[in-house]
């Protein structure tokens, strides 16, 4: 069994009128079945109101479901003694940074979980250290939470939960309120602790720039599952994404318009760096298929290329750091000499 | 304006006050407000203030960011002075149409201003020197006996300690609405007493409802973090007396004392 493990997960909001009869039902979670292996990083993607958030809460107990079960670490959350080793064993971290910070002093949160925990003083202080320095917040210990940026105040709260020692931790939109910067330095931090310290995360977002790493990306919509695979094979849909009111990555987008105006490129193209090598491939073949006249369709390729290359730019990783992948292109002298030599005095 | 309000900040620095047992601060704010009541002469008051001044010196917070905190309770301040100075039966002084000041009113209105004052900055060092968390596992451990009589002690410790952390939040989201209000001709400043209360109303339930959301929010953050009150909680920072602790209580009973057989067996 995995982690986290569904059946048939579904749940009501229902809302009382004030005699306490029910009002109106909403389904805010419909028959879900989710299961996460340890050790994943699972995107959850969904547009406002799609239950994504609902679903969250379930994983740490903070919602039980109304039809169906879910197992955290082998545990049924439904039942009252197993709620606070859930709630140890998946963490979570909200939207609103300044809603989660309980301490006054960085560290006094962090240490915070632990403390509700029952761990011993010695061990606290410990956990605190090693959460600060995993999220790189060490140095900002003695802060006072309330100067914090955005994006450290996300941190903090990541180290919080943390400290905890959870095997999976849950990140509600933790990117929505921040600004680009901030929201690198999240996923930066969530991405390290999945590869680093082996913690399964689960990041419940609407930026697709930040699920293009995750092992698994569920899509949901009006409370269900509604596509679930890699990045790539969900990406690769860009229409049925669109009818669901949700954006690919801007360079899928890109690669995605360039197929339809004709050019033969695969789906599913998710990074600069790989649309760069399928444009390569595709501009080799096309000077040579296409000789004089052909080259220059071929000599609009990095025009292109160089466009993806700026608007990425908020997506962690992917562009280099200097836009060199664009100058890559235009180097290449086969396509097109004459653009080639001043683009790349422009890159 | 709003931003000046320090009562309930702590201030980042390291000093011996900083250092000190929480439980020591909390005695000796009790004990220094206590005596600041006892005292009737001038010289107690002296050694009040030149106490705290010492105390001050110690904290390492400079005295302007003190000060600045003073701003919001000077309406208090004149309103406590008026009062006593024009309400105090006696001897009169001076005759200002159907208001008499008397010689009593005058000497009740300065004590009345210097007890403030001195209380008001007293017990905003506690607060700058003391983080809220600190705060809150003294009072706990100070109110402990009381649990006996099944008061929650933790909890309104707790209570206590998260209110402090939301104050300069909600002074902000304060400020944010104010100014949304006024970008919408909302006026804040002219009119009498009645029509700027009314004022208020718009700022008032937008900052209620942000605050209840707020609450919402951090209650779930809690209790995900595993918060389930006081029942077998640790301590990251439990508190364990020092030897400088001690010394502290030497002091502070030391003060006491005096400030008790100089403040009121002295004349003037």
């Amino acid at each position: 069994m995995g982690i986290i493990e569904s059946r048939h997960l579904s749940y009501d909001y229902v809302k009382l009128d004030e005699e306490g009869n029910v009002e109106d039902v909403t389904r805010a979670v419909d028959d879900v079945n989710l299961s996460v292996e340890p050790g994943q990083f699972i995107a959850i993607l969904g547009h406002n109101g799609s239950g994504k958030s609902t679903l969250a809460k379930h994983i740490n107990a903070l919602l039980v479901p109304t039809e169906g079960t879910i197992y955290v670490d082998g545990k049924e959350t439904s039942r009252e003694e197993n709620i606070w080793d859930v709630r140890q064993s998946a963490g979570m971290v909200f939207q609103n940074p300044d809603n989660q910070i309980i301490g006054q002093v960085v560290e006094e949160d962090v240490g915070f979980g632990p403390e509700n925990m029952g761990v011993p003083t010695k061990e606290i202080w410990e956990r605190v250290e090693e959460s600060l320095k995993a999220v790189g917040m060490y140095a900002y210990r003695k802060h006072s939470p309330n100067k914090l940026s955005g994006g450290q105040k996300q941190r903090v709260s990541i180290a919080g939960v943390l400290a905890m020692h959870p095997k999976c931790i849950v990140l509600d939109e933790p990117t929505a309120m921040l600004d680009p910067d901030g929201r690198k330095s999240v996923i930066r931090a969530a991405r390290a602790l999945n590869d680093v310290e082996k913690v399964t995360v689960i990041l419940i977002t609407h930026y697709m720039e930040e699920v293009i790493y995750a092992d698994r990306v569920f899509v949901m919509d009006e409370g269900k599952i509604v596509m679930q695979g890699t990045p790539r094979e969900v990406f690769s849909q860009v229409e049925r994404l669109k009818a669901l009111r949700l954006d690919v990555p801007q360079v899928t987008l890109l690669a995605h318009e360039l197929q339809q105006s004709g050019l033969p490129l695969p789906d599913g193209i998710l990074t600069a760096e790989e649309l760069e090598a399928e444009l390569r491939k595709l501009s080799g073949r096309e000077t040579v298929e296409a000789g004089p006249d052909g080259s220059e369709e071929a000599g609009g390729l990095p025009e292109a290329a160089a466009g993806a290359q700026d608007r990425p730019a908020g997506e962690p990783g992917t562009a280099g750091p200097d836009g060199s992948a664009a100058g890559g292109l235009a180097m290449d002298p086969a396509s097109d000499p004459d653009g080639a030599a001043d683009r790349n005095g422009g890159a | 304006m709003l931003r000046d309000i320090t009562l309930g900040q702590y201030y980042q620095t390291d000093s011996l006050l900083h250092r000190l047992d929480s439980r020591v601060k909390l005695t000796a704010t009790l004990l220094f407000i206590i005596s600041l009541f006892l005292v009737n002469n001038l010289w107690g008051y002296l050694m009040a203030a030149v106490f705290l001044a010492v105390c001050i010196r110690l904290s390492h917070v400079p005295f302007r960011y003190m000060v600045r905190g003073m701003r919001a309770i000077l309406f208090l301040l004149l309103f406590a002075l008026v009062f006593n100075l024009f309400l105090t039966p006696g001897t009169p002084v001076l005759r200002l149409w159907k208001l008499t000041v008397t010689k009593e009113g005058i000497r009740m209105a300065a004590q009345i201003a210097v007890r403030l004052i001195l209380l008001i900055i007293g017990s905003s060092l506690m607060t700058l020197t003391t983080t809220p968390n600190h705060l809150t596992d003294g009072l706990e451990s100070l109110m402990k006996p009381l649990k006996k009589m099944r008061v929650p002690v933790h909890e309104v410790a707790m209570m206590m300690s998260i209110a402090l952390r939301f104050i300069p939040i909600l002074m902000e989201e304060t400020d944010k609405i104010m100014k949304a209000q006024i970008a919408r001709g909302a006026d804040f400043e002219s009119g009498n007493l009645l029509q700027r209360a009314k004022a208020m109303v718009p700022l008032l339930v937008p900052l209620f409802i942000a605050a209840f959301r707020r609450a919402n929010d951090l209650a779930l953050a809690m209790e995900a973090r595993c918060y389930r009150g006081g029942e077998g909680r640790t301590k990251m920072k439990p508190l364990i007396y020092q030897r400088r602790d001690y010394a502290a209580y030497a002091v502070l009973l030391l003060y006491f004392a005096a400030v008790i057989v100089i403040g009121r067996i002295l004349p003037i």
